[in-house]
């Protein structure tokens, strides 16, 4: 114990580290912010470190080359010692890490923690989210697979959208021409240095902001912050009734942070590595590549646009986004901190939350999407070719046969791209339904050049048998029998 | 003071020279980021590639053909097999379309029986000829230019098409320009 103290004092006469860190250690804090809603920074700063050291486990083995990635995942799977259970942590510590850090900015928002003294350290936590997200982004392009590699090609085919800078953007993104080695390359340079060394920084920096600022206080309605004396209630709010951050306030930062990398831990146990899906080989086009959980939701958001607004929206949204995340502080830097007197704050969270959550749930089901194989694998169920006529029957094999069945359903089973077809009969007349197959139109290709009058008659006899027993199928009013229409009520 | 003044004019005129010192080797730092820009300028991505026979590509039919990128590097491994779809219109006349949806770049998927090429991503939908049948495409698909060359079939490509990218557009304006077939 002495020679402990010996060799610690020998340290501290040079390094001179020992009551600086001992002043950081014991700052005091509001009382109230020992609190379990103040556990989530810290956590994110967990989970970041816990990402770098499996990020590096992950670069013992990983090769970052277009034709040995793949290969370099499969013996991390499947050869190395407890190489699935590594690439499970770093891949579910991405997902935890994100979120956790929008949790964190939730918080930060509704504790109204982004006002005067604190712009900056909000300003820069924006910058973090970027950063995150970006390490998400280009995070999927090292596990080298076919979402991976059809996935650069959206990011290539959205940057190519930018006015007159489009295409060069693709090529220094893509590195070359197309999406190959030099891809790879240039994404793993970015996920492993750039944007790391650039978190490492920020974080520096927005933690140097926290201990220099001091944290947020617990939010009192009607307490409202005013440049003039905000200051000097802080001052009174830690030096006179604080408590000292160590052991008070980092006791329940140290339990959560072990409980988040405990469930990271039991996620990757559970569940284990994301992937690899197939090899990157773009010669297999039987694919249908779909983004990670967190950018679910602008898979959803590409597919519901009208055609018309998407560049515009996604070109021009992000950077409207950016600009009010960024300027907030500047007008909305006094006044109320709590969330009960700010329902504004509180309705743009919900909005935020049930949007981003409806477009995720719609992605996981993507009804935007041809089913590929419905004509080849997805049958038409007995209900509706039982009892039909010859001609009616072969109308159905029509339906199959000409992949009708990739984008309308039938008993729920099929696609999903245009309505369902279970009682069609109802809503259109046989005319109409002939119209609608030869012409097209409402978001329905033409199928006028490849149906024969054959095929068109049949495939619409089956057609208007698609109506519940119950209900009557649709009549063309014009056409109906003069006398018989007398005799109706 | 002078000797003050004379050290802040030293400090100065040093960093100049570490400033003109960095502009310098900021211009092959720069040149060798913009390579892939430049590059591309300067030669052309684009180059002549063999699809095959045109025994491979019978009359009326639509076709998968493969190549590899005119410029690849040998650890570019499989991602510079570049699958494309070939019509057949007839009479040696092809149509050469990108694999890459005109939307965001998935492969399509040709469907013979309904003559339709689909998305998987966000159900882009063409027609035989390459023309927008429906979904979110602002257009139809990209077209390589082709020609033929003692029986093979030779289209022009090198380069990844996507919405903003002027070769491909180029390409479809020369088709277009094309009398029309007999």
């Amino acid at each position: 114990m002495r020679l402990m103290r010996t060799v610690g004092n020998w340290f501290d006469e040079r390094l001179q580290l020992g009551s600086p860190i001992r002043e950081t250690m014991q700052h005091p804090i509001p009382r109230e912010t020992a609190s379990w809603f103040y556990v989530f920074g810290s956590a994110a700063l967990t989970v970041f470190a816990f990402q770098l050291v499996t990020g590096i486990l992950l670069a013992l083995i990983y090769v970052p080359s277009a034709g040995e990635a793949w290969n370099s995942l499969q013996t991390l799977n499947h050869q190395v010692t407890l190489g699935w259970f590594i690439r499970g942590l770093h891949g579910w510590g991405s997902n935890f890490m994100l979120a956790i850090v929008m949790i964190h900015m939730v918080q930060v928002f509704l504790f109204g923690a982004y006002k005067f003294p604190r712009e900056l350290t909000w300003i820069l936590g924006i910058f973090l989210l970027l950063m995150t997200l970006g390490m998400a982004f280009t995070g999927q392009v090292p596990r080298f697979d076919q979402d991976a590699y059809w996935g650069l090609g959206i990011g290539a085919s959205i940057s190519s959208r930018l006015p007159i800078v489009g295409p060069t953007v693709v090529k220094l993104l893509l590195g070359g021409p197309i999406i190959a080695g030099a891809t790879l390359s240039r994404f793993f340079a970015l996920h492993v240095f750039v944007i790391p060394g650039l978190l490492i920084a920020f974080v520096g920096l927005h933690l140097l902001l926290v201990l220099k600022l001091g944290i947020n206080e617990w939010p009192m309605p009607g307490r409202l912050v005013r440049r003039s004396d905000y200051m000097e209630k802080y001052h009174q709010l830690t030096h006179t009734e604080g408590v000292p951050f160590v052991p008070n306030g980092i006791w329940k930062d140290a339990i959560f942070s072990g409980v988040i990398l405990l469930a990271i831990a039991a996620c990757a146990l559970y569940f284990g590595p994301f992937g690899p899906s197939g090899q990157p080989d773009p010669r297999i086009i039987q694919t249908a590549p779909r983004p990670d959980f967190f950018f679910l939701w602008l898979y959803a958001l590409l597919s519901l646009l009208p055609p018309a607004l998407e560049t515009p929206v996604l070109l021009i949204g992000p950077a409207i986004a950016l600009v009010v995340l960024l300027t907030l502080p500047f007008f909305s830097g006094e006044g109320e901190k709590s969330w009960r007197r700010r329902p504004i704050a509180v309705l743009t969270i919900l909005l935020s939350a049930v949007t981003l959550g409806t477009f995720t749930n719609l992605a996981d089901h993507a009804p935007w999407s041809p089913v590929m194989d419905a004509s080849t694998a997805a049958a038409i169920p007995a209900k509706f070719v039982t009892g039909r006529t010859p001609l009616e029957v072969q109308g159905a094999l029509v339906f199959q046969s000409k992949q009708c069945h990739n984008c309308h359903s039938l008993g729920d089973i099929g696609g999903k791209r245009g309505p369902a077809l279970d009682a069609v009969a109802v809503r259109l007349t046989g005319d109409q339904l002939v119209r609608q197959v030869l012409q097209g139109g409402g978001n329905m290709p033409a199928y006028g050049k490849n149906l024969n009058p054959a095929e068109t008659t049949a495939l619409v006899a089956f057609l208007e048998t698609l109506h519940p027993s119950a209900q009557r199928p649709a009549t063309d009013a014009s056409r109906s029998d003069a006398s018989l229409a007398g005799i109706q009520p | 003071m002078s000797d003050i003044s004379r050290r802040q004019v030293v400090l100065k005129i040093a960093m100049l020279f570490n400033g003109v010192v960095g502009a310098l080797l900021a211009i092959p730092i720069v040149r060798y980021l913009f390579s892939p820009v430049s590059q591309g300028r300067k030669s052309g991505y684009e180059n002549w590639v063999p699809l095959g026979s045109l025994d491979e590509f019978p009359s009326g039919q639509t076709r998968l053909a493969t190549y590899r990128n005119p410029i690849a590097n040998a650890s570019d491994g499989e991602t510079a097999d570049i699958p494309c779809w070939v019509r057949n219109i007839g009479a040696n006349r092809f149509q050469v379309f990108a694999i890459n949806c005109a939307h965001l770049g998935c492969p399509v998927r040709w469907f013979p029986q309904s003559e339709l090429f689909m998305c998987p991503c966000h159900g882009g939908v063409y027609y035989a000829d390459g023309s927008r049948a429906s979904g979110p495409p602002e257009r139809g698909l990209f077209e390589y230019a082709f020609k033929v060359l003692d029986g093979k079939l030779l289209i022009q490509a090198g380069e990844m098409p996507t919405p903003g990218f002027s070769a491909a557009n180029k390409t479809l304006i020369n088709i277009t320009r094309q009398p029309p077939c007999a």
